[in-house]
């Protein structure tokens, strides 16, 4: 058996150092990472790469800083099995691998010059936070933004910082909910979903974006139906496991699409067509 | 010449030279009416009239542990990505078979391809060989039309009375036929015999259920909700086999496999299941196919509906290992008939 080098393979990593990591909950670590020669990673938002570490293995993790930051791109982590685990150990300086980004992002397009509702619940404000801080950045080019975010409680909130920075601007309506809370919790209390009712947007000319745990979709696509939002104007992102992300493994294929190369963003439109999908 | 033709009394001359020029693979029996594919080097050595082997020859174009980077840690992330190869001549491929590599050929050579297939399959060269009859009563190549030559082959020969017609598709093919001195051009008669052989093969292989071609994506459609799965789901063991014989199963999973030093090691692919419990199991303990039945079901929809729709082919080659190696005897003729009675 003769083993021939190759370099075009998309199995070739990057090498990634770790310039900076942020403790953001006892759960989470923000890991931000420069790419040789300070290359731009160059990704949508909502998009994902592959990180490895050698003798572990390799995981999918969104990328959660925007674009238009191009030094260096931010992964926010959960420690939550072996191979994060193996993440939460490194220190300043150290590498891991990246491959990607891979997939479809979120709808930056068709959410240009209209009004936006993110929906984030729990880790799922990491990806959509690349969203929101590409809006940010390119404010003028979007209508009214509305943030929705719902945690499991206040200690588990990730992005402290930024969420009373959006919540200060006046150009970006923010709200947040907590499942469960000390009396001392001055915000709401309850699902994300008690959100949506009282959001007021103008729904046919609202794009609106979730992310967060496959159980929360449903819940959320029928208040945001209620709301008069078309199935056209709503874009999920699901939660697969991408184990090659060039959609060939198999491990996150959702009938005919592959969610690594074809997702993990869709348009409900489809979601709903797709049983099993949601 | 794009065809030729070989007397029986010199396919051993044609197996030793193939040997002489490199590693030859072809169907060896096992015993047991088994058969897998192993190393020759003669004609003896092998069983033409051979039933599907045990595993297809998928093994050789996207082997069960793959070598896709080689990695040091010493010094941060280093690493070089490589393929391993071994040039082979594939001897003796039914149709069937054939069908299969061409699957995996559509899915690696779909962007982003995957040089680690692409290379390695150019390093095999195909012979392919036509079954004059059926293999056993698992068999539906004909239901799927992949008991006649669809391509695929750099040579392909069909059995006559005293020697075999050879098709020859390729460049290498050709070669292989000028080098070997063995063949000789095709007669009149010849031709007649292949017509024969084709004609009589009408007769022999019929539609295995009684479903059109393009009707079965449909029956799959129409029965995603079938009762049928809720009782496969029950006998169903999600032991895996099924995929690990199929010839289109493509499945793999990604790990490293350090070295003693924990320094170096090389990250490998792996054959993986989509009937096994975890394989769409995400973050949290959430799977979207948790239960057997909707594993069995979406296994089924793979091979006849969803590919349908993406590569515009069916990835079921009608080789019945599936329903031959199934420990809870699910068999694909009765499940389709059982699908096709639920619909009506």
């Amino acid at each position: 058996m003769e083993s021939i080098a190759i370099n075009q393979s998309g199995y070739q990593i990057k090498r990634g150092r770790i310039e900076e990591i942020t403790e953001l909950t006892e759960l989470e670590k923000l890991f931000r990472i420069v790419l040789p020669d300070d290359e731009a990673l160059d990704h949508d938002p909502g998009q994902f790469v592959q990180v490895s570490l050698f003798g572990v293995g390799e995981a999918p993790i969104s990328i959660c800083s925007s674009p238009t930051r191009r030094d260096s791109f931010e992964l926010c982590v959960r420690n939550a099995g072996r191979f994060t685990a193996a993440l939460h150990q490194l220190k300043v300086g150290d590498e891991v691998g990246i491959r990607g980004p891979f997939g479809v992002g979120f709808p930056v397009v068709p959410l240009e010059g209209n009004d936006v509702l993110l929906i984030a619940g729990g880790l799922g404000i990491a990806p959509l936070r690349s969203l929101i801080n590409f809006i940010i950045d390119n404010r003028r080019d979007f209508g009214k933004v509305d943030i929705l975010l719902g945690s499991r409680d206040p200690e588990s909130m990730l992005f402290c910082d930024e969420l009373a920075y959006w919540r200060k601007r006046i150009d970006i309506n923010f709200c947040c909910s907590v499942d469960r809370a000390a009396p001392e919790w001055e915000g709401n209390v309850g699902l994300i979903t008690a959100l949506i009712p009282g959001a007021s947007l103008d729904p046919l000319k609202t794009i609106a974006v979730a992310c967060g745990p496959p159980i929360m979709y449903r819940f959320v696509v029928d208040e945001l139906l209620k709301k008069g939002i078309p199935e056209s104007h709503i874009y999920l992102s699901l939660e697969r496991h991408m184990k090659c992300g060039l959609g060939k493994c198999g491990h996150c294929q959702i009938h005919d699409v592959y969610c690594c190369q074809d997702g993990p963003v869709f348009n409900y439109s489809w979601v709903k067509k797709i049983k099993g999908a949601i | 010449m794009t065809q030729a033709l070989i007397a029986k009394t010199k396919l051993a001359d044609l197996v030793s030279f193939l040997a002489l020029c490199g590693k030859v693979v072809g169907p060896v029996p096992l015993g047991h009416g088994q058969f897998k594919f192993a190393e020759v080097r003669s004609l003896a050595e092998m069983a033409l009239d051979y039933i599907p082997t045990i595993l297809p020859p998928k093994k050789y174009f996207m082997p069960q542990y793959e070598t896709l980077l080689r990695y040091d840690g010493a010094d941060g992330q280093q690493m070089q990505a490589v393929v391993e190869v071994e040039e082979l001549v594939l001897f003796g491929v039914h149709t069937c078979d054939l069908a299969g590599i061409q699957c995996l050929n559509v899915v690696f050579s779909d962007r982003p391809r995957d040089l680690h297939y692409m290379i390695r399959k150019n390093h095999i060269t195909l012979i392919g060989l036509e079954c004059s009859d059926y293999c056993d009563s698992y068999a539906s190549c004909a239901m799927l039309r992949n008991h006649l030559p669809k391509g695929g082959y750099d040579l392909f020969f069909s059995e006559l009375s005293d020697g075999y017609f050879v098709d020859i598709k390729t460049q290498k093919g050709e070669q292989l036929v000028e080098e070997s001195g063995l063949f000789e051009p095709v007669s009149d008669a010849a031709r007649e015999q292949l017509q024969e052989l084709r004609r009589a093969k009408k007769q022999i292989f019929r539609s295995e259920v009684p479903i059109r071609y393009q009707d079965i994506p449909r029956l799959f459609d129409e029965t995603f909700d079938s009762d049928v799965w809720t009782r496969i789901g029950e006998k169903c063991l999600s032991c895996g086999n099924c995929t690990n014989v199929c010839p289109t199963c493509y499945c793999f999973d990604v790990m490293d496999e350090p070295d003693l030093d924990l320094t170096r090691g090389r990250r490998i692919r792996v054959w993986d299941s989509c009937q096994h419990e975890t394989f769409a199991k995400v973050a949290g303990d959430e799977s979207f196919r948790e239960q057997r039945s909707d594993r069995k079901r979406h296994r089924f929809n793979r091979k006849f509906r969803y590919p349908m729709k993406r590569y515009k082919r069916m990835f079921c080659t009608g080789c019945g290992r599936c329903s031959r190696s199934c420990m809870a005897k699910i068999d694909l003729k009765e499940t389709l008939g059982a699908l096709m009675e639920e619909r009506g």
